[in-house]
């Protein structure tokens, strides 16, 4: 290896970035080579003074600090842990979820209220019928049947003739339902019962003008005046339709 | 500014997780950080002001950083962030060194060795300062950071032969400048 050749590769030679080959080489010529030696020695003697020659800078503790705030500012989400969007989230969820579960508990709550209730009324009307105690008060004149009623309830229902329609009003019953006492009025058409609950409820949860089923009887319910009316009986729905409509005149 | 690939991510917020993560691996680093920077821009408060900026964007490239070397990472960023603030100061860009023919006279450092054990800090400071900052930079990594020729590569940019010419001839200026103040205190 000749001297100029040897020259371009002290510098690597000098940082141990040359292979085993490379450095045998440069070192069998460095050995002959009273001015690469020189040249080695002089690289070697610079590199050690500006290790040595505390020639690093350190950061100043200001400078982390200034990092870190500027970190934490470009970061608002991880740095507001503790209050931060995500915890708001969270909340909101657990509140989204006791709310939609109140939401269906009481809407569970509402119509298995419901469901007990028309159990309960169909109940009334089958054992009206079983007891062979449909009425209390038997008159077909609304001024016999509604003046009973006074001092039984703390309300007046209303007891209208229907007679002329073919809806014979027969007389009316107390019975009990949603844990108090309810007026029974008592229709006949032809040779089929009709009940009509009647209490005051403002319970307008309940569906207006519900019309159903149970058990092979029919019912309509409506709300007027502040008053809940249940209208039940074994009567098909088209005639039980028309007597509601009456009654609702 | 302009970081090259593979950095170049969607700057997307850290959890907490990874905010530590981040800290963890990156903060150990400011001082080669701000060493390099002090080196590059010869002035503390400018270098401060890069090393912030190379911090915040080290931060925004987190999430894209999947390599082991943080050190290397974090002062390729911060050279990228001193390059890209030299030019937004229109500061005069210096001359690139790499293409110049070295008007030096060899003959003023042989056959003798150079009288090192005279350099005091003041004076190793004040040659490493006159370097061009290619060099500068490609010395600060080597001497200081200990970084091999592929380290310094990778972060410069450039390849491995440049690093090494950069290497030669920054030594070499040294040489000439230490020798020429040697001389002068000496008279």
């Amino acid at each position: 290896m000749t001297c100029g050749e040897t020259k371009n590769l002290l510098n690597a030679y000098v940082d141990g970035e040359l292979d085993s080959t490379g450095s045998l080489s440069v070192e069998s010529h460095l050995q002959r080579c009273e001015s690469c030696l020189t040249d080695v020695e002089n690289m070697r003697a610079l590199t050690s003074a500006i290790e040595g020659g505390a020639l690093r800078f350190k950061a100043p503790q200001r400078l982390k600090r200034n990092v870190q705030a500027a970190i934490r500012a470009a970061n608002p989400a991880a740095t507001r842990s503790l209050f931060g969007w995500r915890w708001v989230g969270a909340l909101a969820s657990a509140v989204l979820i006791v709310a939609l579960t109140w939401v269906v508990i009481s809407q569970r709550t509402k119509s298995s209220q419901e469901t007990l209730l028309v159990n309960d009324i169909v109940a009334s009307h089958v054992r009206s019928m079983m007891a062979n105690h449909i009425t209390d008060v038997s008159s077909s004149d609304s001024h016999t049947v509604k003046p009973w009623f006074g001092g039984k309830l703390d309300y007046s229902p209303p007891a209208i003739d229907l007679t002329a329609q073919g809806y014979r009003l027969v007389g009316g019953r107390l019975d009990y339902l949603q844990n108090r006492p309810v007026a029974a009025l008592v229709y006949q058409r032809s040779q089929h019962f009709i009940n009509l609950f009647v209490w005051p409820s403002n319970d307008s949860a309940i569906k207006q003008d519900d019309q159903l089923t149970r058990q092979g009887y029919n019912l309509i319910h409506w709300t007027k005046s502040g008053m809940t009316y249940w209208l039940v009986s074994e009567l098909n729905a088209t005639e039980l339709n028309e007597c509601a409509r009456l009654l609702k005149e | 500014m302009k970081v090259s690939a593979p950095w170049v991510r969607e700057n997307k917020l850290l959890d907490q997780n990874e905010l530590t993560a981040f800290n963890e691996a990156v903060l150990p680093h400011l001082d080669a950080a701000y060493n390099l920077a002090r080196w590059l821009t010869r002035n503390d408060q400018d270098a401060e002001d890069v090393v912030q900026e190379a911090s915040l964007r080290s931060f925004k490239y987190w999430k894209g950083f999947s390599g082991r070397d943080c050190r290397s990472w974090l002062l390729a960023i911060v050279r990228n962030t001193y390059y890209s603030w030299s030019r937004q100061r229109s500061v005069q860009p210096e001359l690139t060194a790499d293409g110049e023919v070295d008007n030096v006279d060899d003959s003023i450092l042989s056959p003798e060795k150079i009288l090192l054990q005279n350099a005091d800090r003041e004076m190793l400071k004040a040659a490493l300062e006159d370097l061009p900052v290619e060099f500068r930079e490609a010395i600060v990594l080597r001497e200081m950071e200990d970084m091999s020729y592929k380290e310094i590569a990778d972060i410069s940019g450039v390849p491995i032969g440049t690093v090494m010419s950069r290497l030669a001839r920054a030594r070499k200026r040294l040489q000439i400048y230490l020798t020429n103040a040697a001389e002068r205190n000496y008279l």
